[in-house]
């Protein structure tokens, strides 16, 4: 949430940034597993037969193959959780809790994080070339689910030979491949922490996805899905898309205390619709610099998925059917200010895998942040993270993360 | 479900108590659990896979950063999503009469363990007794230290109270144990009323 240095970027040093990001859709500047008619069956009937998924990894892989962690990105993010981004330049998005004896040591893990199925950072997705045209894939691609970027993620842990992962760790979209990993992948999974999630996108969560959707879709600048094709860009449309999911992922209080009424370099009101308020003239840019690193048929597809995922109906309408017999170690975790996946959809989880008689911790952070908050600095969160991979890692026989720095005086 | 946090774990007499009844080796679910002190015991002593419930944030947070395996929940409306007989002991350690609905507690503690084993201060004990006689007022002690408007201690019963119910319920009482101020055991022969006027808590070790 923090204001980036592309803010007011001329129009020429706004190209080179395009640039990179197209770039970085076929041709990434990560590490790249390449599958060559070797198709991938997706859960929409038919199978990409050549993809590719783009991937970053931190640390070592030990030995034995059994410190391996997956970590899974949100709707909007990428694989870049622990390096500069090739494209704006900023920290990764999980820095703070992702790096040396950070709760997920890189001195002591293996750490994998690929763009999913259906993204725009270099795993083949809506932006991405179709080989069999040569124009990139737009609508033509399939819809992609969020079991079809787990079983995307897991070929790609096979071509890096491991086995078993150590720790599946995701938050939001992230948290629901975790929660799939677990159900479809479980003997392989041998611990769990999916964070601000649930087993299924609730009915105001689809509301809001759809009308993001409809504002990119409204942009005449879309042109039906093939803008890269005709050489135009839905800003105005993607940029609408962002801002109201944006107002999704913080709670009232967090912006309240954050921007209250404040007006933006104004004494008083304008009497006109120019962005009188700090509120609106940080929603804007969190649009602007959205469209800069994000292609808009990828968001359709990402929130697609989101929208189609539901753990209940894939298993006889009981999310328990899901986790039956599960081994792995689960931590749930879930934010008291959430209210995009509230800490009910987390009890959801929590239940069913104890109705599945699996091993479960459940964390409620106290945070005014809102869902957001699994981003940012949150000591209790970050002190669960540390405290649940400890106590698996010392359980699986590997080396624990290091122990959390002394508070500051 | 933090009541039993107030207490020291030094004076948690019951915890030796249990770690007689408990077998090696088995799997145990801890209801008001705080910090997982006692799951932590039983794990060092006797190889346990021990599970968690505590109510309390802070008792989750303490017990998920020392590596154990704890949900945040409350007894009283998270115990319904267990399966029965996931575990093989089902603990409740100075909880039961914190909870709002004790009896159904008890139902689903029963149906979820093989065993249970629940251990409680009996308001029959002879100081608070006394207590209420003397000064007429709710009593205080070392085991409950805090005053009416503050405790969560909202369904008490004496040893006796307790007995009747488990005899309501169609209990089998494997292990019944009082101990007294000091956490010696009372004798075996001695008779109900004895312990309790005598025992300051109890611990059952239950099978339905």
């Amino acid at each position: 949430m923090t204001q980036t240095a592309t803010d007011g970027t001329s129009d020429g040093s706004a190209g080179t940034l395009e640039e990179r990001r197209h770039g970085e859709v076929d041709r990434p500047s990560s590490a790249l597993a390449k599958f060559q008619n070797d198709p991938l069956p997706l859960d929409a009937g038919i199978a990409l037969p050549t993809w590719q998924i783009a991937y970053q990894t931190y640390g070592t892989l030990n030995d034995t193959r059994s410190n391996a962690v997956l970590l899974c990105h949100a709707l909007t993010g990428d694989q870049h959780a622990a390096n500069r981004h090739p494209v704006t330049g900023r920290p990764g998005w999980w820095d703070n809790l992702v790096g040396p004896g950070r709760p997920v040591d890189t001195d002591v893990f293996f750490v994998i994080c690929a763009n999913v199925l259906g993204g725009c950072s270099g795993t083949t997705g809506p932006a991405s070339i179709d080989p069999t045209t040569g124009h990139p894939y737009g609508l033509t691609m399939p819809v992609v689910t969020v079991a079809d970027m787990v079983r995307a993620q897991h070929r790609l842990i096979e071509r890096l030979g491991i086995e078993r992962l150590f720790a599946v760790v995701g938050g939001s979209m992230g948290g629901m491949q975790v929660l799939e990993w677990g159900a479809t992948y479980g003997k392989k999974v041998f611990a769990a922490l999916p964070i601000a999630t649930g087993t299924r996108h609730s009915s105001q969560n689809i509301a809001f996805h759809e009308v993001g959707r409809q504002a990119v879709m409204a942009d005449p600048d879309w042109r039906g899905g093939r803008y890269l094709d005709e050489g135009t860009k839905p800003k105005k449309g993607l940029s609408v898309a962002r801002m109201a999911a944006h107002i999704t992922y913080v709670s009232e209080a967090a912006l309240h205390r954050k921007f209250g009424r404040a007006l933006q370099d104004r004494e008083v009101v304008t009497y006109g619709f120019d962005a009188d308020f700090q509120i609106e003239s940080y929603l804007r840019h969190q649009g602007s610099t959205f469209v800069d690193r994000f292609d808009a048929n990828s968001y359709l597809y990402l929130t697609r998925a989101m929208d189609y995922f539901d753990l209940a109906a894939e298993h006889d309408g009981l999310v328990a059917n899901a986790f039956r017999g599960s081994e792995t170690r689960w931590c749930v975790v879930s934010f008291t200010s959430d209210w995009l996946f509230p800490t009910t959809e987390s009890r959801r989880i929590v239940h069913a895998l104890n109705a599945a008689g699996a091993d479960v911790s459940f964390v409620e952070i106290e945070t005014d942040k809102g869902h957001d908050a699994f981003l940012l600095e949150e000591p209790e969160f970050h002190r669960a993270v540390r405290g649940f991979l400890t106590g698996a890692a010392r359980a699986h026989g590997i080396a624990p993360p290091a122990p959390a720095p002394a508070p500051a005086p | 479900m933090n009541v039993a946090q107030h207490i020291p774990a030094a004076r948690r007499v019951d915890y030796e108590v249990i770690r007689e009844l408990v077998e090696p080796g088995s799997r145990i679910l801890d209801v008001g659990c705080g910090d997982g002190a006692l799951m932590t015991m039983l794990q060092e002593w006797h190889g346990v896979r021990a599970s968690g419930i505590e109510l309390s944030q802070k008792g989750v947070n303490d017990a998920v950063a020392r590596g154990l395996s704890v949900v945040q929940g409350d007894a009283d409306t998270d115990l319904d999503a267990y399966p029965d007989n996931a575990f093989d002991y089902v603990i409740l350690s100075q909880t039961l009469q914190a909870t709002r609905d004790p009896k159904r507690v008890l139902e689903n503690l029963l149906r979820i363990g093989e065993r249970s084993i629940v251990s409680f201060p009996n308001f029959g004990y002879w100081r608070l007794r006394l207590q209420l006689l003397v000064h007429g007022q709710m009593p205080r002690t070392g085991l409950l230290p805090d005053p009416w408007w503050s405790t969560s201690n909202i369904h008490f019963c004496t040893i006796r109270d307790f007995v009747a119910l488990c005899d309501d319920m169609d209990v089998d009482l494997l292990r019944s144990i009082a101990l007294n101020t000091s956490g010696q055991r009372i004798p075996l022969n001695a008779p109900w009323w004895f312990w309790n006027l005598f025992g300051e808590q109890a611990v059952f070790l239950l099978h339905r």
